[in-house]
């Protein structure tokens, strides 16, 4: 049985500026991702997959093309329902972690909850989970700046799942991390997908990285250079 | 929505404690400048109210000579005071006022002091109220009795803890017998001391201090309008009265004498301090107006210092509204937080200062509100630029900000 699609890219476009300086960062990408799939975006900088990322995240729009997401075409949202399908669907982290400074790692993952309204103690109870989730049970009052960078990306992780999001999207996630965290990570992320069945979408640039993926993007110069699906095990 | 961004402003306030505090400096000396100064001023327009009641109620005085002075013009005489008494309606008293400056001896004890010659009429018309013992009457003014009623200063200086009641003063040759002290007065409007005097009879001033019996010895006549009586018709009445008196009878001749009415004095000085108070409320105001600005500057600053955290809500899910709401309830809060400190300031400050100065501290409820309302709306003004700033942010551009 085919899976069902989650993501549907068609002739997606962006370009940037006007005229002379015109500069087309995507030249027309169609991309089909299933739902529970772990994705990894892989290309040389300048390729165009940071901006391909940002699209798919809906924290921008194409130029031309269409983006269906879950069947929403997303090209046709404003800003502000684009902020409500990040808020309800998506999950998000970075490579700089992002996290709120001087804000305790507690309070770092009840954001996305007090965008969505939750009360006080319900938001407690399932940041508090989330946190213990990722393996930080009793770093709840730390500050990212009392974490190590593990642990932060670690908070980051718990941020962006607290929500019970469908997919997740992961702007290298171990760019700032040594090797040893980055196993830890990745190990955390692939449990994600294979035991909650969050769909991941992640760019990375370290092959052992996109290795854990069970699928690899490569973008070059705006176009899809392959696509190659890793046999299950 | 509103309860969160409420719940998401104050974490923000309170992961920079500093900052907030900064923000908030400029709003809290705007407000508490603003309430001290109307404050003060409204205590002492007050204060000035009561130390021209305290001269007398409806009292008009009388000076020989136009302003405050020419010592040549003749001076009144007691069918001066029978006349305005008798022939000028709504004068309800008048009493003559002759004064002379006199060391006053009691044992060891010497004060020089302003003695004052009037008739029973005055202690109405100027409004004093006894202490202890009594006025002298008409019997000890037909008399040239050797009385006085002295006032609470000299009570304290000359008899420093002694009962006066009963003692014996000594004035030049003359031994005054001290029958009643007067309840304290205070402070005179131009900051005189109204209880250091000893008040005698008229006639015993004449003919005990001066020496000789002289009609013309009589510096001051004061009388009291009654109640709702148009002072200035009295005022020409006695004019008139006072002219053909003294022989005025061409219409050249200036008046030789001058009437003020206490009244408006008190007007003139207290829409003085009125205008007083106003001006000094402005200029605090400005000073309100300038914490405002610094709240527009530091939470402007505080926009770009702030904006991967936006960029990090926004990509969470945060919609440009509520990002524009957490910004402007952030500023709302702190200039309220400001504006009640301002008030508390000012509350210690118009306590102590109104010490100082010597004028009564009125709580004043309608500066209060208004003070609060306009840091309010300083934060709501001035929070809105950068708030609508920091809504109006990309997130993929805020995430990269460095």
């Amino acid at each position: 049985m085919k899976p069902e699609s989650l993501i549907e890219l068609r002739g997606l476009t962006k370009t940037y500026g006007k005229g002379d300086a015109e500069f087309k960062a995507l030249k027309g990408i169609d991309l089909e991702i299933a739902s529970g799939e772990f994705v990894a975006i892989m290309g040389p900088s300048g390729s165009g997959k940071s901006t391909l990322m940002n699209l798919l995240g809906c924290l921008d729009t194409p130029s031309a093309g269409s983006y269906l997401f879950q069947g929403i075409p997303i090209q046709t949202l404003n800003k502000d329902q684009r902020s409500l399908i990040r808020r309800h669907a998506l999950g998000f982290i970075f490579q700089g972690f992002n996290l709120l400074a001087r804000t305790s790692a507690l309070e770092n993952v009840e954001l996305p909850l007090l965008y969505r309204g939750y009360p006080q103690k319900q938001r407690h109870e399932m940041a508090r989970a989330a946190l213990t989730s990722v393996g930080l049970f009793g770093k709840e009052r730390n500050t990212p700046a009392e974490l190590s960078g593990g642990q932060q990306q670690r908070v980051a992780i718990a941020r962006a799942i607290v929500t019970n999001p469908g997919t997740l999207f992961a702007d290298e996630p171990t760019g700032n991390l040594d090797s040893k965290t980055t196993l830890e990570i990745m190990d955390l992320l692939c449990r994600l997908n294979s035991e909650r069945g969050i769909s991941i979408i992640m760019v990375t640039h370290e092959d052992e990285v996109a290795a854990h993926a069970t699928r690899i993007v490569r973008v070059k110069d705006g176009l899809i250079e392959s696509d190659l699906r890793k046999p299950p095990h | 929505m509103f309860f969160n961004a409420f719940i998401i402003a104050l974490r923000e306030i309170r992961r920079n404690l500093t900052r907030a505090f900064l923000t908030v400096l400029g709003v809290v000396i705007g407000v508490a400048a603003v309430i001290t100064m109307v404050t003060l001023g409204r205590g002492a327009t007050e204060m000035v109210k009561s130390q021209i009641a305290n001269l007398g109620s409806n009292l008009l005085v009388m000076r020989p000579g136009q302003g405050w002075g020419d010592r040549n013009a003749p001076q009144f005489s007691m069918g001066d005071v029978q006349a305005i008494k008798e022939q000028i309606s709504g004068v309800r008293a008048a009493a003559p006022l002759a004064q002379a400056t006199a060391p006053a001896v009691y044992l060891k004890n010497v004060r020089n002091t302003d003695i004052q010659g009037t008739t029973p009429d005055y202690f109405g018309i100027a409004n004093w109220k006894i202490n202890e013992g009594r006025f002298f009457d008409e019997k000890d003014l037909l008399e040239g009795a050797p009385v006085c009623v002295i006032g609470e200063t000299i009570s304290k200086e000359l008899f420093a803890g002694d009962d006066p009641v009963g003692k014996k003063i000594r004035m030049q040759s003359t031994s005054l017998l001290v029958i009643g002290t007067t309840a304290v007065k205070g402070q005179g409007g131009f900051g005189d001391d109204l209880d250091d005097n000893i008040i005698v009879p008229v006639t015993t001033l004449q003919h005990r201090f001066s020496g000789k019996k002289s009609k013309q010895s009589i510096n001051q006549i004061l009388f009291s309008a009654e109640d709702h009586y148009p002072t200035a018709g009295i005022i020409t009445d006695v004019a008139a009265l006072m002219r053909e008196r003294r022989g005025l009878t061409s219409v050249n001749q200036e008046n030789n004498f001058s009437v003020t009415d206490t009244r408006q004095i008190a007007d003139v000085m207290s829409s003085s301090t009125q205008v007083m108070t106003s001006l000094l409320g402005a200029v605090a105001g400005v000073s309100l107006l300038v914490g405002g600005i610094g709240i527009m500057n530091i939470m402007l600053v505080s926009v770009t210092e702030r904006t991967r955290e936006i960029g990090i809500r926004l990509a969470i899910g945060a919609r440009a509204r509520e990002v524009l709401l957490q910004f402007l309830v952030e500023a709302v809060t702190l200039s309220c937080v400001g504006g009640v400190t301002g008030i508390l300031l000012a509350y210690g400050l118009c306590t102590t200062l109104a010490k100082v100065v010597g004028a009564p501290f009125i709580f004043d409820p309608k500066i209060n509100t208004i003070a609060f309302i306009f840091s309010a709306a300083i934060g709501i003004v001035f929070g809105f630029m950068p708030a609508r700033r920091a809504a109006s942010l990309d997130p993929i551009d805020a995430l990269r900000h460095e």
